[in-house]
């Protein structure tokens, strides 16, 4: 990173070399993605953990205050 | 680098749900309330009509969490981990984003990448599919709503990487003002044909079936068979009060996200620009 050319007084900052990167930002696109699911969606068109509702009316207020379609 | 980056991306993403959950407990649980007493109350006209008309009365699912169960705690659970997984996602974002789009301080494309967020998660999918207190929405239709609430959902982050793209390849030719309007242009007119060709709630097949032809899946007044209104529609007000503290908390959200990650992404990364500088 030290060889790149600073002909700017504006910093910019270092620019992550995606290949290397890519296992955690992959990865946590996944788990964020994930969570995303759960707390909107899940229980409602789809249900992951069998037929029962206690993701959906756990999280209930949520889920429609974060602008999630429900019931 | 990058693990540095997620990690206060998550921490500050559950601050910002903290904040966003003070902001829900306050000021939308009794809107949340309001509308569920508002179903309840219709429910029971709706089961004397059922009942006057020798139809077979539904009866409720069983509770499974109390109200105050759900309105202090899971709502408060289920915001901070949206706060989370928005951090987490706002992270990667900022991290592909660093260096890549123009001469930026740190703390500015923080700001930059988190109205991105809310713009693009939230604020567009919101305007074509509106947040909606309980009891306004169909059992009948909830999986068509959810997929598509989730296209709109991604065409609008689709749209608005697109959009920096090319506002990116504008900036040689036009300028970067220039180019940042004409991006900005190409999103709206993008976006708003996407939302044209979506069909509105009220225009699903089972909703036309059941309630005929209606813009969306608000509740209508209760009549009798002779016609009279038995029950009122739902509350006007109730609803905008809950859509605007909808939006509010959202933006209290990505702002929180935005200006706490700033000076973390300032001493993370400003002094690893000065010893470039120095060198
Ligand atoms: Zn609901």
């Amino acid at each position: 990173m030290s060889t790149i050319p600073v002909t700017t007084a504006v910093p910019t900052p270092v620019v992550l070399p995606l290949p290397k990167a890519m296992l955690w930002l992959g990865g946590t696109v996944l788990l964020a993605l994930a969570m995303y699911y759960f707390i909107g969606i899940d229980q409602g068109a789809t249900s992951v953990f069998g037929d029962n509702m206690y993701i959906h009316e756990f999280v209930h207020d949520a889920r429609h205050f974060l602008g999630f379609p429900c019931h | 680098m990058e693990k540095r980056i997620i990690l206060r991306g998550v921490l500050v993403g559950a601050l910002a749900g903290l904040l966003a959950f003070v902001f829900a407990r306050i000021f939308a649980e009794p809107q949340i309330q309001a509308a569920i007493d508002y179903e309840s109350a219709r429910d029971e006209a709706q089961a004397a009509l059922d009942k006057a008309a020798g139809l077979p009365v539904g009866d409720e699912g069983p509770e499974i969490f109390t109200r105050a169960i759900q309105a202090n705690v899971g709502i408060g659970v289920g915001i901070v981990l949206f706060g989370v997984a928005m951090g987490a996602l706002f992270a990667v974002a900022y991290a592909v984003c660093l260096g890549r789009v123009g001469n930026l301080r740190p703390r500015t494309l923080s700001v930059l990448v988190a109205g991105g967020g809310f713009l693009g998660i939230y604020l567009v999918p919101f305007v074509k599919y509106p947040a909606n207190p309980p009891s306004i929405g169909h059992g009948a239709t909830i999986g068509v709503r959810g997929a598509l609430y989730v296209v709109m959902m991604v065409c609008s982050v689709a749209f608005l990487v697109g959009a920096v793209v090319l506002g990116k390849r504008l900036a040689k030719r036009f300028g970067n003002w220039n180019a940042t309007l004409l991006a900005a242009l190409a999103f709206v007119v993008v976006t708003g044909v996407a939302m044209a060709l979506l069909p509105s709630l009220g225009q699903l097949a089972a909703n036309v079936r059941d309630y005929g032809p209606q813009a969306t899946e608000t509740p209508l007044p209760l009549r009798n068979p002779a016609g009279q209104i038995v029950y009122p529609g739902f509350p006007a007000d109730v609803l905008w009060d809950f859509r605007f503290y909808s939006v509010a908390a959202q933006a209290i959200m990505w702002a929180a996200i935005g200006l706490l990650f700033a000076p973390l992404a300032e001493r993370l990364l400003a002094p690893r620009a000065e010893r470039v500088a120095a060198s």
